[in-house]
């Protein structure tokens, strides 16, 4: 996922010119795949948001352990009764918050680190870009392993704190790249005549060009923290008293949901995950395409290779 | 010359970087961790003298100031002190990590290279064949990419090690219950093969998708350059266009790319790995981290990233190779 982040990100690139923007802007605008990833994400947004309310008690035992889906719990229950559906509902709020906190905290390094580091060019180029290079180099998450069975804290805030800590070299390295391109161009050239602050600079005139690229990295770094949370959660290495899916997950495979056959505990909690994960890649592929002109596919067969798509998605 | 000393600087700076962080990390753990390791091998059977100076400066907390104990450290890593396992007492770390490794190798390893090939191939016969059905397939490859790799490791075994149908093993690296010599033997190398399919699967199926979109992207954005146009115009067989002139280009990002997404398959080995209980390097890290083993969990971290650090370099080198225009540009 972050490999496909980088080589998209190396095509946006290479693809400069904006010939056709307008239409093609329409067109990405009207995309399926827009659609479908919007409403996915969107659907979840509110899940996390309202859900919760309607759900006072998920960890509420009950009599009927184990069950499988019915009306009274429609994702079945736990091995100590309880609802699947309501701890489902409950976890995309704890989920969602650590994806969009380690999402937007690893954004901000990245554009602090990459496009300064861009702009300033010379020795402190050099270095920042070194430093990002090692962090991009060094596998996250058994390092995200270590920090955590080392500092012994894996409650909310630690836990976006590390995440996001980790997770924003590849970043980093795609806005410096850009920022390299951009730092020449006359309008920057302008401003620096006109005795315009170096902070004002990056953050007035490069940052807003550079958006859509800063959006796409966070949407990536949203669905890696969800998935690293989640994974961490499910080796053991997660808070037990908040729930998340990775938490569901963990619980139920260590109380052998998968020896009894209870398919309603294991399969939703990642299914979400994965959904949603979707959800945003495929916003983050049609921001690809309205990005890179050259990604476009200019065919007469248009119309019916959308229906296709529509049909599959 | 100058591409390959700059590549090698860099990984030694990265290297230094990952033996620093080990070295500052086990400083943030709170209480005295060495009395609590000492204190646990005693209960197994008694630490050896000498041992509780070697955690003391394995775990970078050894005597003197912060440059003494970095370098005490230092001293010890260089001649492969990497202390005692805590679980396993008292076996070294340094033989915990040569059992579980070529586990880890050859499965990760193999997984990789499978996925590498097979996302590359299919990449690039989707950007080819751009706006045709294969191409549509693409946006479904981001719901495999999307998948927790531990989550479809369950899926998995539910369906084809449990419940579903009972085709292949649950888990472990091969049959340990049957008498099987670990070694060059057929019996134990085909339960060893039955034993990685899944995992393997596990690992290409959620691996393959991010070669797959990068591949298809930038082969798409190749076909439009001018002298694939010339290839065409000359006359040349579509094959010959597609393999010799887009793809060879094409594949380039990808092959830049894999320092990143090497790391990331590792990551996601770890989980998959502790799923079928598969007895490699993830796995012990863990059961390490599980069970506190402070020196197993540090000297794991370490060879992990040592080999991702090594596989990286050496397509480094090689991406030089294929493509002088980094040597020259760099």
């Amino acid at each position: 996922m972050t490999a496909t982040n980088v080589v998209a990100a190396a095509v946006a690139q290479t693809g400069g010119s904006g010939t056709g923007r307008l239409t093609g802007l329409r067109a990405a605008f009207r995309s399926p795949r827009l659609i479908v990833g919007t409403s996915i994400v969107g659907f979840f947004v509110l899940l996390a948001i309202f859900g919760p309310f309607f759900f006072s008690n998920p960890n509420a035992l009950s009599n009927t352990e184990l069950a499988g889906p019915s009306l009274k719990h429609l994702l079945g229950t736990t091995q100590i009764g309880q609802d699947v559906f309501a701890q489902l509902v409950v976890s995309a709020r704890n989920s969602l918050l650590i994806g969009v906190g380690a999402g937007l905290l690893a954004t901000v390094v990245s554009i602090i680190v990459g496009i300064s580091g861009g702009y300033a060019g010379g020795i402190i180029d050099e270095a920042l870009n070194l430093f990002s290079n090692v962090v991009l180099v060094i596998p996250t998450l058994p390092l995200v392993i270590i920090i955590i069975a080392d500092v012994k804290s894996n409650g909310l805030v630690p836990l976006i704190v590390i995440i996001a800590f980790t997770s924003w070299a590849a970043a980093a390295r795609v806005l410096r790249a850009q920022t390299l391109s951009v730092r020449n161009r006359e309008y920057v050239l302008a401003a620096r005549a006109s005795g315009e602050r170096a902070w004002r600079i990056v953050f007035v005139e490069i940052m807003p060009n550079e958006l859509p690229i800063i959006v796409s990295n966070f949407i990536f770094g949203v669905i890696f923290a969800i998935l690293t949370q989640a994974a961490l959660a499910f080796i053991g290495l997660g808070d037990p008293t908040l729930l998340t899916w990775g938490n569901m997950l963990s619980l139920a495979y260590d109380n052998q949901a998968l020896s009894v056959g209870a398919w309603w505990w294991l399969i939703p909690p990642g299914l979400c995950i994965a959904l949603l994960g979707m959800g945003l890649a495929l916003i983050n592929f049609s921001l690809d395409q309205l990005l890179n002109p050259r990604l476009r596919v200019y065919r007469p067969a248009k119309a019916r290779r959308g229906r296709a798509q529509v049909s599959q998605g | 010359m100058r591409y390959v000393l700059r590549k090698l600087g860099f990984y030694l700076v990265a290297a230094w970087a990952a033996l620093t962080i080990n070295f500052a990390l086990p400083q943030l753990i709170p209480g005295n961790p060495v009395e609590a390791l000492i204190g646990r091998m005693a209960q197994s059977g008694g630490a050896p003298p000498g041992e509780a100076k070697v955690l003391t400066s394995l775990l970078g907390l050894g005597t003197g100031n912060i440059f003494e104990k970095y370098w005490q450290y230092v001293d010890g890593l260089a001649h492969f002190r990497l202390g005692l396992s805590v679980t396993n007492f008292p076996t070294p770390v340094s033989t915990e990590i040569g059992q579980s490794i070529y586990w880890t190798l050859i499965l990760v390893g193999t997984a990789t290279v499978v996925s590498f090939v097979l996302g590359i191939g299919l990449g690039a016969l989707a950007g080819w064949k751009r706006g045709s059905k294969l191409d549509a397939i693409i946006p479904a490859t981001t719901l495999l990419t999307a998948m927790p790799y531990f989550w479809l490791a369950l899926l998995f075994v539910y369906v084809f090690a449990s419940n579903v149908w009972h085709v292949l093993p649950q888990g472990q690296g091969y049959d340990t219950n049957s008498e099987l010599n670990v070694g060059w033997n057929l019996p134990f190398l085909a339960s060893a093969v039955q034993h990685a399919i899944l995992p393997a699967l596990t690992i290409v199926v959620s691996s393959v998708g991010g070669w797959l979109l990068g591949m298809r992207n930038m082969m798409v954005s190749t076909l439009s350059d001018d002298y694939v146009v010339a290839a065409e115009a000359k006359g040349l067989r579509q094959r010959r266009i597609m393999i010799g002139y887009a793809a060879r280009n094409a594949v380039l990002p990808s092959i830049s790319g894999f320092a990143i997404s090497l790391g990331f398959i590792v990551s996601g080995a770890i989980a998959t790995e502790y799923v079928f209980s598969y007895p490699g390097l993830g796995e012990k890290l863990v059961q390490a981290v599980i069970s506190d083993d402070y020196p197993l969990m540090q000297g794991i971290f370490l060879v992990i990233t040592f080999a991702v650090l090594g596989a990286n370099m050496i397509v480094d080198l090689l991406h030089g190779f294929i493509d002088p225009r980094t040597r020259l540009s760099r």
